[in-house]
């Protein structure tokens, strides 16, 4: 069965390795990491992705740009606000955005 | 009309992993339950447990807001922002993660537990200036009164962060009660129980219970018996 494809969006390398880290920790979930809005678009355009996390320090006009060309590309993406930085809501946060109402 | 909700202290996700005795009041870790992942802005309320000498490795956190209450012992809190500091029981500290920090809390006595609360709420604004505040509480403050500990505002009583968010701790003797006005419209306050028995308008609450109260103005706490209880007031985001 193949896995979920996350990718995971954050200003911090260090908190992004780890969410990312945290994630492929999971046997169903894979994430691929982005720091940068063109780092994020490439992957978005070069995989098939399920579910995106925003993470910190990503701008305003950065989130709205990302939004906008992810949802044109596959307006079924979820896309959420990770909170906490890899820390204990990262697994609730996943499991609530693949299950829950979007 | 108020509307409620209450979470009795067994229904708590738990996990203990030997070091570390974690009680949840909301979905963390390896504990989810959909129907408990928040109350408005307050999003974990942990009652951790943590053995002599063991601790929290440094690890990351951003975009929240992190208050820690010892409850027995106290806690050694290191961070990225190079604080160093022991948060002692009878303390408060709140850290505003922002756009990201790492720290480690550690219970350095070597013969004692340390018991305390780790409570999160959602910030009002996204990727600020990772910042602390750690102040010393007086305890006769709270006795027989609702001693503010927490609030948006620097300049009160109490710590700050970033969030229309009010926590009061309060420690009664049986019998006396105290009326909580509600600070900012389309708030609810999550009542956590510490010690004792106390009764919310007409829900009575035992030890480590929590419950929920939104969609009014004001509420009254009355000790049952000798009683401490923290309240915490947040707006109610979906």
């Amino acid at each position: 069965m193949s896995k979920t494809e996350i990718l995971v969006i954050c200003r911090h390398q260090g908190i992004l390795e780890t969410v990312v880290r945290l994630i492929n920790n999971n046997p169903d979930w894979h994430a691929t990491g982005a720091a940068t809005d063109e780092e994020a678009i490439a992957a978005f355009m070069a995989l098939s992705f399920t579910l995106v996390l925003l993470g910190s320090g990503i701008e305003q006009e950065s989130e709205n740009k990302i939004r906008a060309e992810f949802v044109a590309r596959d307006p079924s993406v979820i896309i959420v606000q990770h909170y906490g930085g890899g820390s204990g809501l990262l697994a609730a946060e996943i499991y609530q955005a693949l299950n829950g109402p979007h | 009309m108020a509307q409620t909700i209450l979470h009795k202290a067994e229904t708590r996700g738990h996990a203990n992993h030997g070091w570390l005795n974690s009680y949840h009041s909301f979905s963390f870790a390896n504990y989810y339950n959909p129907d408990r992942m928040h109350f408005g802005a307050l999003r974990v309320l942990n009652d951790d447990t943590v053995d002599a000498g063991k601790g929290f490795g440094t690890h990351p956190h951003d975009n929240m807001e992190i208050i820690s209450i010892p409850l027995e012992g106290d806690l050694e809190h290191k961070d990225s922002m190079n604080n160093v500091a022991v948060i002692k029981n009878g303390d408060i500290q709140a850290m505003s993660a922002g756009t990201g920090i790492y720290h480690s809390e550690y219970n350095k006595d070597r013969e004692h537990r340390v018991k305390f609360l780790q409570i999160w709420v959602y910030p009002d604004k996204k990727n600020v200036e990772p910042r602390y505040d750690q102040i010393t509480l007086n305890l006769e403050d709270r006795h027989n009164k609702l001693q503010q500990i927490l609030s948006p505002n620097p300049d009160d009583e109490g710590v700050w962060i970033h969030q229309n968010a009010w926590f009061h701790l309060g420690k009664f003797d049986k019998g006396v009660s105290a009326e909580y006005d509600i600070k900012a419209k389309g708030n609810g306050v999550y009542v956590f129980v510490l010690t004792g028995e106390v009764r919310v308008n007409d829900q009575l609450l035992n030890t480590r219970d929590g419950y929920g109260i939104w969609d009014t103005d004001k509420f009254t706490i009355t000790a049952e018996t000798d009683a401490e209880f923290l309240l915490m007031e947040v707006p109610m985001i979906q």
